[in-house]
């Protein structure tokens, strides 16, 4: 796409710069980087919670016996890291992502539902406040996993309509955060903004709004079946009336599965800005990657059943499954090529952004294998509710979408705040994070396949050092975190000025098209894409 | 050379990876084991070869693809000179080739994974069937074909394994929280079928070793199989978060000789025998395992005061003593006290009412499933032990009335 005068566009953004002030600026915004903002200010703060509870989990993990918790606190912390982390961390700071980029990627001043997208937002902390409480009510916390399986579910205090009442406002968040940006992508791409010129970044959101929308509802269904089979007399998930337990996996990895990939994707549109930003070419095969992101949603419809080999499901469904989860490894080794090809034959430079997306390709992929040796089902029945999965989703999670967002936050901090970050310790933090991150979670393979079961407070002698080593490698990852937030809070406060154009091979209209930092209101005027 | 071990060495993922493949060439020592422990059974064996054959092919795809990516960050390094091909971002063929190439290697890889899917859920012509019961926090074995049923609980004291703010006072045993009271015991080298559900939340059967993972979902009852290759003692857990003591309810599988495992049979129905036949067997070793209802367990029978104290001692040791302990002292802050307790020494519906049903949100399991006698029995020596002398005899009629 052609550079425009962003000198001129600049002076006219300068007129409508003026934002308001105060605390209702914040409560009342409709202001697409302000929601943006609060969003990713959230999800920093919901990631400090649950690495708070990740480390209580490893603290008591670091040697066998019971020293730190009672058992049933051990889950309860167990059970809301996952929820904090995936609900309240991971999930929002990609729609933070999404606020801030998809606007100013295909030329639109802002998201379709202004106030729907504020809305949407401020159900986010009551949510987290229901979550939180739920420590410190009679019973505690719920313990049944971020899965909340019944009958045990069904045991739980007051805890666990608290949590199902935050599991609907999650969800009644991310809903309507997908009906906004869909349309908006629909309906407000600035003209000559075709849908295969629109960066992978937008692509990837959309296809996950989507998702979202298909799924979020089916997750309300089954906690609302929870809450009526303990209040209401139902018997959905008691076989004693008739239903079954089974029915509840079914309906909640319906949702699932679709989720983990809601998870990732955004993630692998960030890094799709960033690999071709830092090798200076194009990303290679742009069709063929929306096609794999979309297949890859598509399929993720009909794999379900894998969380549930151990069920005692008849040898067809095991087959089945197992056939439909090897499948998506062959759209997803698609991207995964097409990311090295696109830096193959680049010319290549290693800032901060770089290193996480390089680390990202590496140990996301790693994650993949793992998931492909979990798709086996004679491998899986060894291997099921270990450490070997946890292991799994923490290098595809962790390492893949958590590094794809540190990437993605240094890429766009120059843009958002105006000021550059300290390159020597973003540097830092990038390999503090990654040598933190193996020490934690690569041993945690061996103790699945040594038969160390999951959810566990203690353990057998045989599991001892590879737990230490985790444990150590948790408090070291969590220490370096530090430096993320040292770094950019002294940026925000008195970093140096960023330039307009801050990466040599960035492309995309935010880039191209608006000043450093992007004004508060950017395309009031749509721009015309070549 | 200097330089490219310090390039190595800048890349502490790859660094780590190599230290990992070089301990393997160690001699395995037991607590940095990084593989599946040795299998023993035929179904175990095809899964740890299933492990090693995709691990190969994931580590050769790994290094194909791996060595493409370093590549690029070497020789096309800005700071060295490269300039980027901005004309190189396409290419059909290249896609279709690596589209088919990981299809046919996924087909190769789901061939013998097939097979042994087929292998694992054939449990036809077994031997000998038993019914395992997952329970909040142990297992039951029933053993239909030789009436026996017993209850299989950890047998790791709490004193190894300590609480918040009070350390262990004894070291850890060999079979640290892996150890059972009662374990199942097979005869090695002959299918066993088991039948597994639970009383009450999901639990999962897991001994990997002999190649077996299934939950117990209450109120269904689905069936697996294994041969335990040789004789020997297997380990396992419950796999499937259950409730405060999910880490605390370990299985240990005993696989014996043929004739070794008769002789426990024959010993065990004395010990063991379903309730059933309880009355009818008396110190007889071989009685016929289908007893007629007529010789059921009397509930209206009338026990003596020593009776039901010396029976209670026996339940109270099988049942209660993990938690309560023998002592009757409990632990603090975790598991209270029976000795001089307000429930113990109180109204005896009250007692009874906890007994059967528990107390929910908390370890306190239901002990609906253990019989009325049982029950009266347990009640009676709680009430008449250690410092509590209340001179109180439950009957069992006192039980049944209780239940619902």
């Amino acid at each position: 796409m052609s550079a425009t005068n962003v000198a001129g566009h600049a002076h006219d953004q300068e007129h409508h710069d003026h934002r308001p002030t105060g605390i209702t600026r914040w409560l009342f915004t409709t202001n697409h980087k302000d929601i943006g903002t609060m969003y990713l200010l959230f999800g920093l703060a919901m990631a400090l919670v649950g690495g708070f509870l990740s480390l209580g989990i490893r603290l008591e993990l670091f040697q066998p016996g019971l020293q730190w918790m009672q058992p049933e606190t051990f889950n309860s912390f167990m059970t809301l890291h996952g929820l904090i982390m995936v609900f309240g961390s991971v999930m929002p700071v990609f729609v933070g992502f999404a606020n801030w980029l998809i606007p100013m990627q295909i030329g639109a001043t802002d998201m379709a539902f202004p106030r729907m997208n504020n809305w949407s937002f401020w159900l986010l902390p009551p949510a987290a406040i229901l979550l939180a409480a739920s420590f410190f009510v009679p019973g505690g916390a719920i313990q049944s996993g971020w899965t909340l399986y019944p009958p045990l579910y069904t045991q739980s205090g007051i805890a666990g309509d608290m949590t199902i009442l935050a599991v609907h406002i999650l969800g009644a968040s991310s809903i309507m955060g997908s009906i906004n940006i869909i349309t908006t992508v629909l309906n407000l791409r600035a003209p000559g903004m075709a849908l295969m010129k629109m960066p992978l970044f937008v692509w990837t959101w959309l296809i996950t709004a989507y998702l979202l929308i298909a799924v979020m509802p089916v997750l309300a269904g089954s906690v609302t079946m929870l809450l009526t089979d303990r209040h209401f007399g139902t018997s959905f998930f008691n076989a004693a009336g008739g239903g079954d337990p089974t029915m509840f996996m079914h309906i909640f990895w319906f949702f699932g599965h679709p989720e983990v990939y809601i998870i990732i994707l955004p993630g692998f549109g960030i890094v799709s800005q960033i690999i071709p930003a830092f090798s200076r070419k194009p990303l290679f095969g742009y069709a063929s990657m929306v096609y794999a992101t979309a297949s890859i949603a598509i399929l993720s419809f009909i794999v379900w059943g894998h969380h549930m080999f151990t069920v005692g499901m008849p040898a067809a469904g095991q087959l089945f499954f197992m056939y439909a989860t090897m499948l998506i490894a062959v759209p997803t080794g698609v991207k995964v090529f097409n990311w090295i090809s696109t830096m193959w034959r680049g010319s290549l430079t290693f800032e901060t952004p770089m290193l996480f997306a390089l680390g990202f390709l590496f140990m996301f992929t790693m994650g993949g294998f793992t998931g492909l040796v979990l798709a086996i089902v004679p491998i899986d029945i060894t291997v099921h509710n270990t450490y070997y999965v946890v292991a799994h989703f923490h290098y595809t999670m962790v390492a893949g979408a958590s590094f794809s967002i540190f990437g993605g936050i240094y890429y766009w901090w120059p843009k958002w705040s105006g000021k550059m970050y300290n390159e020597g310790l973003g540097k830092l933090h990038f390999w503090w994070t990654t040598i933190g991150f193996n020490l934690t979670f690569f041993p945690q393979h061996f103790l699945g396949l040594a038969g160390m079961p999951r959810r566990v407070p203690d353990y057998a002698l045989q599991f001892a050092e590879w737990n230490m080593v985790s444990s150590i490698g948790a408090f070291f990852l969590t220490a370096g975190q530090l430096i993320f937030m040292y770094n950019l809070w002294s940026s925000y406060r008195a970093g140096k000025k960023a330039e307009q154009k801050q990466w040599e091979g960035a492309d995309s209209l935010e880039w191209t098209h608006l000043p450093t930092p992007a004004p508060y209101h950017s395309f009031e005027t749509a721009p015309v894409i070549k | 050379m200097h330089n490219r071990i310090r390039e190595f060495m800048r890349r502490p993922a790859a660094f780590l990876m190599a230290a990992m493949a070089a301990l393997t060439a160690l001699p395995s020592l037991a607590s940095y084991d990084i593989n599946i422990p040795p299998p023993a059974s035929p179904v175990a064996a095809q899964m740890y070869d299933l492990h090693m054959f995709i691990l190969w092919i994931c580590v050769a795809i790994f290094i194909v693809v791996f060595s493409a990516m370093f590549y690029s960050v070497f020789k096309f390094r800005k700071s060295q000179g490269a300039k980027a091909d901005v004309n190189f971002h396409e290419s059909t063929l290249i896609e279709i080739i690596w589209t088919v190439i990981p299809f046919f290697i996924l087909i190769g890889m789901a061939i013998p994974a097939t097979r042994t899917v087929l292998d694992m859920k054939d449990a036809s012509h077994s031997d000998i069937t038993i019914k395992v019961t997952g329970y909040q926090w142990g297992w039951q074995y029933e053993y239909q074909q030789d009436g026996l049923s017993f209850y299989s609980t950890l047998s790791t004291p709490w004193s190894q394994i300590g609480q918040p703010g009070v350390p262990a006072t004894e070291a850890k045993g060999k079979d640290y929280l892996l150890e059972v009271d009662n374990p199942m015991v097979v005869p090695a080298g002959k299918k066993v079928r088991l039948l597994i559900t639970s009383n009450d939340v999901i639990h999962s059967w897991y001994v990997p070793v002999l190649g077996v993972n299934q939950y117990g979902i209450p109120g269904f009852i689905k069936d697996t199989w294994f041969k335990a290759d040789k004789p020997g003692a297997y380990k396992g857990q419950c796999n499937q978060i259950c409730g405060k003591l999910h880490g605390y309810m370990p299985i240990t599988v005993i696989a014996k000789t043929e004739n070794e495992y008769a002789d426990w049979v024959k010993q065990t129905k004395t010990k063991f025998a379903l309730p059933e036949v309880a009355a009818a067997v008396g110190s007889a070793a071989d009685a016929s395992p289908v007893a007629p209802a007529a010789t059921a367990e009397d509930s209206n029978k009338k026990y003596t005061l020593a009776e039901l104290e010396a029976r209670g001692q026996q339940v109270y040791t099988a049942n209660c003593v993990a938690c309560h302990q023998a002592n009757g002292m409990g632990l603090p802050n975790m598991f209270p006290a029976l000795n001089k307790s307000k429930v113990v020494l109180g109204s005896k519906a009250e007692q009874i009412k906890v007994v059967l049903n528990g107390r929910p949100g908390t370890a306190m399991a239901p002990f609906a499933r253990l019989s009325d006698s049982e029950l009266a029995a347990v009640i009676t020596y709680t009430r008449n032990s250690w410092d509590n002398k209340s001179g109180d005899a439950i009957q069992p009629a006192e039980i049944k009335s209780a239940r619902k």
